[in-house]
C-alpha cells in the first residue's frame, strides 16, 4: 500500500468507509440480495438478506430515538448470539450510542459492576432471566431508564412503563420514521473515524474487569487488515457461537463479516451448537482449543465403539494422514503414491469425518487462547482442514500475530499481524503497536497510562521471544506468573501445566512452586474422557468427587505426570519445574467460584489462596489432606462440599545440571 | 371468595374465569374396594388446580375420572355446562383434554419430533392413503401440523434432541417430551400424572417453570396430582386433598397447609 493512499485513508477511513453504518449500506447497495444473518428458529434456517437486515437496523435505530438516547449514551447488550443483539449493536452506532456487550452468563454481581461502570441506561435482554438479573441490579443502581428484551416469553407480566419487547420499538420506530429520518440520518452522517466503535469488557484474571474502548477506527483496519490476509470474501459463511462480549466475536461476526459482507450464522440454542455446525459447515471458523478438544476426544469414543473393520480402516488411513496430511496442506512436495494414497483416504474417511464435524467447507480457521496440544493441532491439519493459530488480545482488537499459510505450526503463535510492531523488553515481556491499539480503558486513565505507553506501545503482559530463522514468536507464559525456583531457575507454570493438559483424562492443571525448591500441581480430570475410560473398565462410580479419588484414575494420571516430567527434564532451562507431588482436585475449577474467569482461565492467586490448605500439604508430606471448599449453585446459592484427598507422589528425573532430590 | 361464580383473582394477579369442569358426588368402586368416595370439587378456567394426598388416597383414580378412563358409579361430571356421557378415550381428547402419565407413555423407538407430532393426530383430516402419497392437502397440513410443533419445542426448550430417539433420553427430558405431546394437541386442560416424580431438584425447577409458562403463555387451564408439597404449594392456586378416597380438605395452598384434618393425614395422630 502507497504511503499516500495510507495517509489518505487516516483521515477518511478504510475505501471511504468510516462506520460500520456505512459498510452496512454499502453492503446493502452493492449486494443487497447476498445472505447476510441466518438464524435457525422452529428448526428451520431463517435468512435476512444484507438489504432485510439493514432495513431492520433502521428501524431499530429509529426505535432507539422514539425511547430516547441520545448521543454518547451506552446500551448494554446482554444475550446469546441472536441477529436482533447484533443489529441492536449496530443501530446502537447508528444512534451516536456506544454499545457495550456483556457476558450472559455473568451473576448478576459482576454485572452490576459493569452496569455501573459503564453508566448504561438503556439495557437489551435476550430473555426473562437477563431482565430478571437487571432489575435486580437495578434496585441499588436506579440509573438504567429502558430495559429492552428480545424473547418474549414469560414478560407479559412484568411493569410496562420502562420496557418494551425490541420488536415493538422496532414497530414504533417505523411507525414514527416520518419524525425521526431527518434526526437518523444527521447522527450517521456525524459519525468519524475515531468515535468509540464498540466498549468491550475485559475478564481480567486479576482485579476488576476494565471497559476497553474501541473506535471505528480499531475495528475497521484490523478487520480490513485480517480479511486481506486470509483472503476472504463475501462468499464466506461463519457460526457465531462464541460469546457476545468477547472481542472475538465483536470482530469476526461484525467486523470482518460487514467489511467482507459475508453472513453470519446463529445457532437455534447453545446446546444445539454441534448439530448447526454440521448443517451450516463453516468456511470461516474460530475455536478456542477446548472445542478442538471435545470434538476429537467425541470422535475417539465412537471409533471405540466402532466395528472392527471400521477402526481398521480409520487408523490405517489416519496413520497415513498424519504423515502426508500435514504437508500437502502446506503445499510440499509429496510422493505420488503417498497422493494418490490421501486421495482414497479422503474418499473413505477424511471427507465422511469432516463432514461429521462440520468441516467439509472448512476453507481457514483459527484457534486461540490458549495453547493447543500438538497432537490435536496435527490430527486435524493432518485432516486437509487449515486450521492455524493467532495470538491476540481484546487491547489489540484482537491480531497480534497470526500464522501465514504454509507457515503453521503448533508450537508458535505465527509472525506479526499485518502493520503491527512488535518488541521484547529486556524484561522478556512482548509489546506491540498497530493501527488495532484501544483507545483507552473507560474511566481508568491510569491503567490506561500503565499499559500503553506515550509512543502507543502496549504492553501484553505475555513473556515471549521471537524465533530466529523463521521470525515466529512464542510465547513462554503470563510475565507475571513466570517467576524463579529457591535456587534460581526459571518457574514456568504454564509449559508444564499445557503439556499436561494435552492428555485427554487432564481438563486442567494449576503448577506451584515460585520461590520454592521444587513444584506441586492440582489436577482437574476430564470427566467425559475418564467416564468413557471407567464405563469400558467396569470401574463403578457415583459422583465426580469418588471417581477423582479412584485409585486406578490416580494411578493412570501419574503415570502422565510422570511422562511429563521426562520431557519437562530435557529442557535444561525448565527442568526444575518437574511435578514432584499432586493432587487430583475434588471439584472442577469454575468461573461461578471465582477460580476461573468467565473465558476460563485460572486464577492463579485466587486459587492459591483458596486451597492453601491443600498446598501446605503437598509440601509438608503428609499423604493426605481433608478439606471443605466452598462451591456456588447455578441459582447463586453457596454450599459446600468436603473431602479427603489423597496426595500422589511422582517420580522425577535428575537433571545433569540440576539437583534433585530423590523421592 | 370460592362461591362467586364469576372467579377470582390470584395473588399475583391472574384473573381465574368461570367453572370449566365440576366434579359432582363422585363415588367409584372396584369390586369391594371404595376408592373415591363422593368427592365434589370443581375446576376453573385458567387456574392451576392440585389433586394431593398420601400414598394410595385414590389421587390417580380421580386424574382417570377426569380424563373419561373412569366411568364412576355414582356422581355427573360437568364439562362446559353440560353433564358429560360416557365416552372412549379419543372422544375425550377431542373435547380439548390432554394429558401425561405418571410412568411415561411416549412411543420409544420414535423421535422426539415424532412423538410430539402424534399430539397433533386430532387435528389431522387427510387419510391414510392421502398421507402415504404426500400430495398437496397431506403435505400443506403437515407442514401446518409441524409448525405448531417446532412452537412447543420451542416453548419447553428441546430443540437439542428433536430427532433423538425417546429411548435414549433421561428421564427428566422423557417427562418434558411428554408435556410436549400433550401441549401438541392445544388442549383447554391439562392433566399432568405426577410431573415431578423421580427428577432432582434442578429438574424440578425446570418443570415448575415450564407448568407455570404454560399457564401464563398459553391460558391452559392445569390440574395435577403431586407428591412433593413444595412444589404443589408453590405453584397451585387451590388444592384438593384426599386421604383414603375422602375429600378432606380444598382451598387455596395456605388454607390447606393449616387444616387441621390435613395436617393430621400427612403427619399422623397419636392414638392416646
Amino acid at each position: 500500500m502507497g504511503r499516500r493512499k495510507r495517509l489518505a485513508q487516516m483521515q477518511s477511513g478504510a475505501e471511504g468507509m468510516v462506520s460500520l453504518p456505512a459498510l452496512l449500506h454499502r453492503n446493502a447497495t452493492q449486494f443487497g440480495d447476498a445472505p447476510a444473518y441466518r438464524e435457525k428458529e422452529f428448526g428451520i434456517w431463517q435468512c435476512w438478506s444484507w438489504a432485510e437486515a439493514a432495513a431492520e437496523i433502521r428501524k431499530l435505530a429509529l426505535g432507539f430515538l422514539e425511547i430516547g438516547v441520545e448521543k454518547g449514551d451506552h446500551i448494554a447488550v446482554i444475550g446469546r448470539n441472536r441477529p436482533a443483539h447484533y443489529w441492536s449493536m449496530v443501530a446502537a452506532q447508528m444512534v451516536g450510542a456506544v454499545p457495550v456487550p456483556l457476558y450472559q452468563d455473568s451473576v448478576a454481581e459482576e454485572m452490576a459492576y459493569v452496569l455501573e461502570h459503564c453508566g448504561a441506561k438503556f439495557v437489551v435482554c435476550g430473555d426473562q432471566e437477563q431482565v430478571d438479573k437487571v432489575i435486580e441490579i437495578q434496585q441499588g443502581l436506579h440509573q438504567v431508564k429502558h430495559i429492552l428484551y428480545t424473547d418474549k416469553r414469560g414478560m407479559r407480566k412484568y411493569d410496562h412503563s420502562q420496557m418494551n419487547a425490541l420488536d415493538d420499538i422496532m414497530a414504533e420506530g417505523s411507525a414514527g420514521h416520518a419524525r425521526f429520518d431527518a434526526e437518523l440520518d444527521k447522527r450517521i452522517a456525524a459519525i468519524t473515524y475515531d468515535d468509540t466503535c464498540v466498549m468491550l469488557y475485559t475478564s481480567g484474571t486479576t482485579g476488576k474487569p476494565k471497559g476497553v474502548v474501541l473506535s471505528n477506527r480499531n475495528v475497521i483496519e484490523s478487520a480490513k487488515n485480517s480479511a486481506e490476509f486470509d483472503h476472504l470474501t463475501r462468499n464466506e459463511d461463519i457460526l457465531s457461537y462464541l460469546p457476545m462480549a468477547w472481542v472475538g466475536d465483536f470482530i469476526f461476526s461484525i467486523g470482518q463479516a460487514y467489511w467482507c459482507g459475508f453472513c453470519v450464522n446463529c445457532p437455534e440454542s447453545a446446546d444445539t451448537m454441534m448439530t448447526d455446525l454440521r448443517e451450516i459447515g463453516p468456511t470461516y471458523f474460530f475455536a478456542p482449543p477446548r472445542v478442538f478438544e471435545t470434538q476429537l476426544t467425541n470422535v475417539m469414543i465412537r471409533m471405540e465403539d466402532a466395528g472392527k473393520l471400521k477402526k481398521r480402516m480409520f487408523r490405517h488411513f489416519m496413520d497415513h494422514a498424519k504423515k502426508v496430511g500435514g504437508l500437502l496442506l502446506d503445499g510440499k512436495p509429496v510422493g505420488f503414491g503417498d497422493k494418490v494414497k490421501y486421495a482414497l483416504g479422503n474418499m473413505l474417511v477424511y471427507g465422511p469425518l469432516k463432514d461429521t464435524l462440520g468441516y467439509g467447507r472448512f476453507r481457514v480457521g483459527y484457534t486461540a487462547g490458549e495453547a493447543i496440544g500438538p497432537e490435536i493441532f496435527d490430527f486435524y491439519r493432518s485432516l486437509g482442514i487449515n486450521l492455524k493459530q493467532l495470538y491476540g488480545q481484546t487491547e489489540a482488537t484482537v491480531f497480534i500475530t497470526v500464522q501465514p499459510d504454509g507457515e503453521v505450526r503448533a508450537d508458535t503463535v505465527g509472525v506479526p499481524a499485518p502493520d503491527v510492531e512488535l518488541k521484547i523488553d529486556d524484561k522478556g515481556e512482548i509489546h506491540y503497536r498497530s493501527p488495532g491499539v484501544f483507545v483507552e480503558y473507560y474511566n481508568n486513565p491510569d491503567s490506561t497510562a500503565s499499559t500503553k505507553d506515550a509512543e502507543g506501545w502496549v504492553a501484553t503482559g505475555d513473556a515471549g521471544f521471537i524465533e530466529e530463522g523463521s521470525g515466529h514468536l512464542r510465547i513462554i507464559d503470563r510475565a507475571k506468573d513466570v517467576g524463579k525456583m529457591a535456587d534460581g531457575s526459571m518457574f514456568a507454570p504454564k509449559y508444564v501445566e499445557n503439556k499436561l493438559k494435552f492428555y485427554p483424562d487432564i481438563l486442567e492443571v494449576v503448577l506451584f512452586g515460585n520461590g520454592k525448591d521444587r513444584c506441586v500441581a492440582f489436577i482437574n480430570i476430564d470427566l467425559t474422557a475418564v467416564g468413557n475410560w471407567a464405563e469400558r473398565n467396569n470401574v463403578a462410580y457415583g459422583s465426580y468427587q469418588e471417581l477423582t479419588s479412584h485409585p486406578r484414575v490416580l494411578e493412570t494420571i501419574k503415570s502422565h505426570v510422570e511422562e511429563v516430567n521426562k520431557s519437562v527434564a530435557a529442557d535444561e532451562m525448565l527442568s526444575g519445574c518437574q511435578v514432584h507431588r499432586f493432587v487430583v482436585l475434588h471439584k472442577e475449577l469454575d468461573a461461578d467460584d471465582g477460580e476461573m474467569t468467565r473465558t476460563r482461565k485460572v486464577r492463579r492467586g485466587f486459587v492459591e489462596e483458596k486451597f492453601h490448605d491443600i498446598i501446605d500439604a503437598l509440601y509438608d508430606g503428609s499423604s493426605s489432606v481433608s478439606t471443605t471448599t466452598e462451591v456456588t449453585y447455578e441459582d447463586g446459592r453457596k454450599g459446600s462440599i468436603s473431602a479427603t484427598l489423597e496426595i500422589v507422589d511422582a517420580p522425577v528425573v535428575a537433571a545433569a545440571s540440576h539437583k534433585v532430590a530423590a523421592e | 371468595m370460592l362461591d362467586s361464580s364469576e372467579g377470582y383473582v390470584t395473588e399475583d394477579g391472574r384473573k381465574i374465569g368461570g367453572v370449566v369442569m365440576e366434579m359432582k358426588n363422585i363415588t367409584l368402586r372396584f369390586g369391594g374396594v371404595v376408592a373415591i368416595k363422593d368427592i365434589s370439587f370443581d375446576i376453573r378456567e385458567g387456574e392451576i388446580r392440585a389433586i394431593i394426598g398420601p400414598n394410595g388416597a385414590g389421587k390417580s383414580s380421580m386424574l382417570n375420572v377426569i380424563s373419561g378412563f373412569y366411568v364412576p358409579q355414582e356422581g355427573e361430571v360437568w364439562f362446559h355446562g353440560s353433564k358429560r356421557p360416557q365416552m372412549r378415550p379419543f372422544e375425550v381428547a377431542q373435547q380439548g383434554i390432554a394429558r401425561t402419565f405418571q410412568n411415561i407413555a411416549l412411543f420409544e423407538g420414535m423421535s422426539v419430533l415424532d412423538n410430539v407430532m402424534t399430539g397433533r393426530l386430532g387435528f389431522m383430516k387427510t387419510n391414510i392413503i392421502q398421507q402415504a402419497l404426500w400430495k398437496g392437502k397431506a403435505e400443506a397440513e403437515e407442514t401446518e401440523n409441524r409448525e405448531a410443533v417446532e412452537k412447543i419445542i420451542d416453548f419447553l426448550e428441546i430443540q437439542h434432541i428433536r430427532k433423538t430417539p425417546v429411548s435414549r433420553l433421561p428421564y427428566g427430558l422423557k417427562k418434558r417430551v411428554e408435556l410436549a405431546r400433550a401441549l401438541a394437541a392445544e388442549p383447554k386442560l391439562l392433566l399432568l400424572d405426577e410431573p415431578m416424580a423421580g427428577m432432582n431438584v434442578e429438574e424440578k425447577e425446570d418443570m415448575s417453570r415450564f407448568i407455570l409458562d404454560v399457564n401464563d403463555e398459553f391460558g391452559t387451564t392445569i390440574a395435577l396430582i403431586e407428591h412433593d408439597m413444595g412444589v404443589v404449594m408453590d405453584l397451585s392456586d387451590r388444592v384438593v386433598v384426599m386421604d383414603y378416597g375422602r375429600k378432606i380438605g380444598d382451598g387455596t395452598p395456605d388454607e390447606v397447609r393449616n387444616n387441621q384434618e390435613v395436617i393430621d393425614a400427612y403427619l399422623g395422630v397419636s392414638h392416646d
